[in-house]
């Protein structure tokens, strides 16, 4: 449904995004997850049509973003960073404006319009001015906007900031409630609300791609032990016994490597436990050849230091401090 | 056409909720009121005089045309007016768009840039056309009361004049409000470049070029009830430049932080 490939962004001198490439199938919920600064904003609003990509190709629907830029807006429902609200009108001549130009024809558009404020349950203040709304209800507003016209496509840039706990409850469950007939890209910088809502994820990091994977997955790797990667020169099953009887490993895997009778070695191991000195000796000790040991996703884990793991009681205001600490 | 429609009737239902409009709209006519009652006043004693210094002298009644007076001095000063009161109708147009991020949301609909920007420029040229209509009762009472009756063509031609600068003062007021994120930034800005195309001709020292800019020399005609084709295409060209720079400005929005 969405087509990303090798995607590059530059700002002046600044790289914004940097060639990442990916796809969301029809009827799928991912979630672009990313410290701030990482280019989701940049990359959303390519998506979307707001700006063209300095390179690389964006593909909605099979209509490309450039040439042809109307198919694809006609087909997106787009919620930006600040839900792009006119405080003067009330919730229902907004959506019905935003119904106008997104080409709802007129026969339709009242219908789609209590849709929307159903869905969204705005529609006990569809006479009220926007301005007059609190945060969530506007938040709410927002959301209709983009699916007004009930696109195929629904991107949300960071749909549950700023809102309060129970709030963000709601907002999930509306967008869960939309996969299957809708197909989403939400971003976020919270971990756990992707695992909540995304049926998979892709991390981008200082305008890379480093991780494309389910949440489960992603959080295994997470909660999960450190891994370390060995290259020996040994036989599978003996060394399989010799590598047993350390402790603190979880998990081990053993493939052959096409090369000279060397074997791939996977070490997971609990989390604060470094056994690479340990594992570098055992192996040595027994007469094996190590040819080479380092430690995996070392990259990832970075990232994950810099997102926010943890439910905020007010996200706004622990956002900043949050991200200093990660850095330091 | 829809998509101009769809924009056009949205600006329209601001400005009708907008308090600023209200006002500018309510001075405007109190002022205009004012000057037209001060006008009329003034040029009705003027005959007068004339007529009791020429039987005093016993000298033939001389023609004075006291409506033509009026209505040239009356278009005179609404010309004027209009500069300070078009930048408060235009200020808003894309700085307030801009500041509440729903240009993003214009800007990500299926509608073309120049369908955004000829649907706003039609919609504040509605307002100036809706605050100029209730000064037509003026030229009606002026024509009902004046005997003989004043010529019809010149108080047309007088508007033709009014509506091609506002438009021209509207263009210009977009392009300087599609610039900046802040209205008040917009409003004084445009006003200084209407000071600034106003007096233009004023150190010309009889440069052609700068008297051929200058907008409200260019509209002098108008209230005489001549309709100079150099001045339409005067005010056509500066109002087809200014929505051009107007989208110009909009289409570089894609390329930075909106
Ligand atoms: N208009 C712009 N001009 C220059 N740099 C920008 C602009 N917009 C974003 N950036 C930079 O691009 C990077 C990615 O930003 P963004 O896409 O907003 O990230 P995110 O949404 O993940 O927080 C950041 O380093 C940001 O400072
Ligand atoms: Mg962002």
């Amino acid at each position: 449904m969405i087509e990303v490939q090798n995607l590059t962004k530059d700002y002046g001198h600044i790289r914004a995004v940097d060639n990442i490439s990916f796809d969301v199938k029809k009827g799928e919920i991912l979630g672009f997850l990313g410290p701030n600064g990482a280019g989701k904003t940049t990359t959303m609003r390519i998506i979307t049509c707001f700006m063209p990509p300095t390179s690389g190709t964006v593909k909605v629907a099979g209509f490309d973003v450039l040439d042809e830029s109307m198919e694809v807006r006609r087909r997106i429902g787009y919620l930006p960073e600040n839900p792009p609200l006119y405080p003067e009108m009330t919730v229902e001549g907004y959506l019905d404006f935003v119904a106008r130009i997104k080409n709802v024809p007129s026969r339709q558009r009242r219908e789609l319009v209590h849709r929307a404020m159903e869905m969204c349950r705005v529609e006990d203040h569809r006479h009220m001015l926007i301005r007059k709304l609190s945060r969530g209800y506007r938040q709410r507003v927002g959301l209709a906007q983009a699916l007004v016209h009930n696109p195929e496509v629904i991107i949300l840039d960071e749909p549950t900031v700023g809102l309060d706990p129970k709030q963000i409850i709601e907002v999930r469950r509306l967008i869960k409630s939309l996969a299957g007939e809708h197909t989403i890209i939400l971003s976020t910088h919270i971990l756990p609300e992707v695992s909540m809502t995304c049926d998979r994820v892709v991390i981008i990091n200082e305008g890379r791609l480093v991780a494309e994977d389910t949440p489960e997955n992603l959080t295994i790797q997470l909660k999960g032990g450190e891994m370390v990667h060995l290259e020996v020169k040994a036989e599978a099953e003996a060394l399989r016994r010799i590598l047993r009887d350390i402790d603190h490993i979880r998990h081990i895997e053993i493939k052959p490597l096409d090369s000279a009778d060397r074997l791939a070695v996977t070490v997971e191991s609990e989390r604060g436990h470094d056994l690479r000195s340990l594992l570098a000796a055992k192996i040595v000790q027994n007469g094996y050849e190590l040819y080479e040991l380092r430690p995996v996703s070392l990259s990832l884990e970075d990232i994950f230091l810099k997102l926010t793991t943890e439910e905020e009681t007010s996200p706004v205001a622990s956002d900043q401090p949050q991200q200093e600490e990660a850095r330091r | 056409m829809k998509n101009i429609w769809a924009v056009y009737r949205k600006e329209l239902g601001l400005y009708f909720v907008s308090p600023i409009a209200y006002a500018v709209i309510g001075i405007f006519l109190i002022l205009a009121g004012f000057f037209f009652s001060r006008i009329l006043d003034f040029f009705v004693q003027q005959s007068f005089m004339l007529m009791m210094r020429a039987s005093q002298f016993g000298m033939p009644p001389q023609e004075f045309d006291v409506p033509g007076q009026v209505m040239q001095s009356f278009f005179g000063v609404v010309s004027t007016m209009i500069l300070f009161f078009i930048p408060m109708l235009t200020m808003g147009s894309y700085a307030e768009e801009k500041k509440r991020g729903t240009m993003e949301l214009l800007m990500t609909s299926p509608l073309t840039d120049s369908q955004i920007v000829w649907g706003k420029f039609l919609a504040t040229l509605t307002l100036f056309i809706v605050m100029l209509a209730p000064t037509l009762l003026y030229m009606v009472a002026l024509y009902w009361y004046s005997d003989p009756r004043p010529p019809l063509a010149v108080a047309a031609s007088g508007y033709v004049g009014i509506l091609l600068l506002g438009a021209t003062l509207i263009a210009v007021g977009h392009f300087i409000s599609s610039l900046t994120e802040s209205q008040v930034v917009a409003a004084f800005l445009t006003f200084g470049a209407f000071l600034i195309l106003w007096v233009i001709d004023a150190g010309s020292r009889g440069s052609q070029v700068l008297e051929y800019l200058s907008i409200l020399r260019q509209f002098e005609n108008f209230p005489k009830g001549i309709i100079d084709t150099k001045s339409l295409v005067f005010y056509a060209s500066f109002i087809v430049l200014g929505v051009f720079l107007t989208l110009r400005s909009v289409d570089s929005l894609r390329w930075r932080r909106a």
